[in-house]
């Protein structure tokens, strides 16, 4: 689809509240036209901060700017930003049914009765919340009510669309659902979208980049794949999706392990901080490869099999191997992993 | 022994169920007699208001003339007394409504130390505040005079009630994320005011007012400082008929006291219920 909305640029935008903490350290991004990118971290690293000064509801410290387009609204209320917005807990009106609501920017922006009935019907098929238009807020679901804030933060084609958080407060299976209609809906808008998450699944499937943060300030942008394969630092590693990290010597293209060496492509000598994901690894008879290991726990999870191998690394490593495979705790392995999936990880040893 | 152990349940249990039901009954006496206690004094005296010769008693036979005698002689009273409700109820809400927002969004120290003043006539006899309402305008004699004064007065009374009952619901349905959402979509302040947060207040609202027309129908010790013969309001016409007329006449005033005070109580119970609905759901 084509790509609606602004692009977003920040530009030194930090954030110190008035008892002197520091919610978001000086941050320049940019956000492209139609682009949607996902602010993931957990709670407190400064994602719904920096939502929140996108919005214009809450104002950067001196010398942060933020421009919409070519347009600076760093002094702009929220009011005249022309930005959609889906709160965590919604924020619909009791006072007003699920098309009042649907419709009050409409009415705000003084469009005529039967112009807003139409969006309004559109709005209600596109998310799927037919039938429920004169109900009153009290009488609908979590998810139903999830969805009325979609269509009423989309009814008023904002220029830009804000999302704190909006799938948190439903239930897992809910959650799974409306993640991926969202994703849809998403694309079909092609408008320019900022997400904020700390559920790093929401990220993986919605965005088009992840910022990835952390106490203030981004750890690493970049696409789902990039954060995922390729992630910055140890904190980015072990917050998106599981990993091994291990620390050790790297000697002779091989890191040196209690339980032997594993080959590292790119290997500079000295101490390294390496990341192998739980999938990469390939469990293989002891004689087969140059690392090995005791297993230590065998789980069933359906798919595949979790297995905990000690004495490999100097903490247990997490294996996913195929639900068929013959291993039993006690039995000592060998691990092989392809060269390129050995991550190092720059100067974070701690 | 052992032939009552045989029909087990009932006659092992029966001494229980007697008990029980000796208690209830003790429990019951004890409730109503209290109640009659408390009550009794209201009936005899609004049966007093109607009765023709109280010192004779209820066989003088029943009469509507004490009452007719009240209001006329304290029509103008009871009017004016609503007349100060009324308008002490516009000013409660039109200082109350935007003081009780404007203290939930700030909610810092200042706005509880903003709070605390507000509320601290409850605490302070109405005869102080009386006083130091006297000391302060009764010089300006045109002010002093008209029933304005007293509306001052009632304000500083029940202003407080107002305040409360409204930054209670604001807490209980999260205004400022309503304001933040309605801001989102484009609404300027005002309308926010009037679309999103008024409507949303108005369960307080409702029965800040209803606690407030109460409070000021009836309010006597702050009142009875400030008023002057020609300024009375009803409690105030109530003490002077007690000390001027008839027993009769007073007792029947009791009678249009009571007819006046009670609607608005029962209506303010029914908020208070339905508070309760409002204030539970998110």
């Amino acid at each position: 689809m084509t790509a609606h909305g602004v692009a977003i640029h920040l530009e030194n935008c930090g954030k110190t509240f008035a008892n002197g903490a520091r919610a978001l350290e000086p941050t320049t991004i940019d956000i492209a036209r139609g682009e949607t990118v996902v602010f993931l971290g957990p709670s407190g690293c400064g994602k719904t901060t920096m939502l929140r000064i996108i919005a214009g509801l809450e104002t950067p410290d001196a010398g942060g700017r933020v421009r919409f387009g070519d347009e600076d609204v760093t002094d702009t209320p929220i009011e005249r930003r022309n930005v959609g917005m889906v709160f965590q807990s919604y924020a619909l009106f009791p006072n007003m049914n699920v098309a009042e609501n649907i419709g009050y920017g409409l009415k705000i922006r003084g469009i005529g009765a039967a112009e807003r009935a139409q969006r309004v019907a559109e709005l209600v098929t596109l998310t799927g919340i037919e039938g429920l238009e004169t109900r009153s807020i009290d009488q609908l679901s979590g998810g139903q009510r999830q969805r009325v804030a979609l269509a009423r933060a989309v009814a008023i084609r904002p220029r830009v669309l804000l999302l704190d958080e909006p799938l948190t407060a439903l239930d897992a299976l809910l959650r799974e659902r409306l993640r991926s209609e969202l994703n849809s809906l998403l694309r079909a808008l092609g408008i320019t979208s900022v997400y904020v998450t700390h559920d790093q699944a929401e990220a993986m499937t919605l965005g088009d980049r992840i910022v990835v943060m952390r106490k203030g300030a981004i750890a690493q942008i970049g696409s789902p794949r990039d954060i995922y394969f390729a992630p910055a630092n140890r904190y980015v590693a072990e917050f998106v999706g599981a990993a091994n990290v291990v620390e050790a010597e790297c000697r002779d293209g091989a890191l040196i392990l209690p339980g032997g060496s594993l080959p590292v492509a790119h290997a500079t000598p000295g101490r390294a901080v390496a990341m192998v994901r739980p999938e990469s690894w390939s469990i293989v008879p002891a004689t087969a490869a140059t690392l090995t290991g005791r297993v230590e726990t065998v789980i069933f999870v359906g798919d595949r099999l979790r297995v905990t191998i000690a004495g490999a690394a100097d903490r247990p490593l997490l294996v996913d191997a195929p639900n068929g495979l013959a291993v039993a705790p006690g039995q000592t392995v060998g691990l092989t992993v392809p060269p390129g999936a050995v991550r190092l990880l720059a100067g974070e040893a701690a | 022994m052992t032939e009552m152990r045989r029909p087990l349940g009932p006659i092992i249990r029966r001494p229980h169920v007697l008990r029980a039901r000796l208690l209830f009954a003790a429990q019951l006496v004890f409730t109503l007699l209290l109640a009659a206690f408390l009550i009794v004094p209201a009936g005899l005296s609004m049966l007093a208001g109607v009765t023709e010769n109280y010192f004779i008693g209820v066989r003088s036979g029943l009469t509507l003339r004490w009452l007719a005698q009240v209001w006329e002689l304290y029509a103008d009273t009871i009017l004016r007394s609503f007349v100060i409700a009324i308008a002490t109820l516009v000013v409660t809400i039109v200082i109350g409504l935007p003081a009780a927002y404007a203290l939930h969004r700030r909610g810092d120290r200042v706005a509880r130390l903003v709070e605390e003043i507000i509320t601290l006539p409850l605490a302070i006899p109405g005869l102080a505040i009386a006083l130091a309402l006297l000391l302060s305008y009764g010089n300006f004699s045109d002010f002093r005079r008209s029933w304005l004064f007293i509306l001052v007065g009632h304000v500083i009374f029940t202003l407080p009630f107002m305040v409360r009952s409204i930054m209670a619901v604001l807490a209980a349905v999260n205004i400022n994320l309503l304001d933040e959402g309605a801001a989102s979509l484009g609404a300027s302040p005002w309308q926010r005011f009037r679309d999103v947060i008024v409507p949303n207040v108005k369960p307080g609202l409702l029965a800040g007012s209803l606690m407030v027309v109460t409070l000021s129908l009836g309010e006597f010790n702050l009142t009875w400082m400030l008023h002057t013969p020609l300024t009375k309001t009803l409690p105030v016409g109530l003490a002077d008929s007690y000390a001027s007329m008839r027993l009769e006449v007073a007792s029947a005033y009791t009678l249009v006291f009571f007819i006046m005070i009670i609607p608005l109580l029962v209506a303010m119970q029914f908020m208070a219920g339905r508070g309760g609905l409002t204030g539970g759901r998110r």
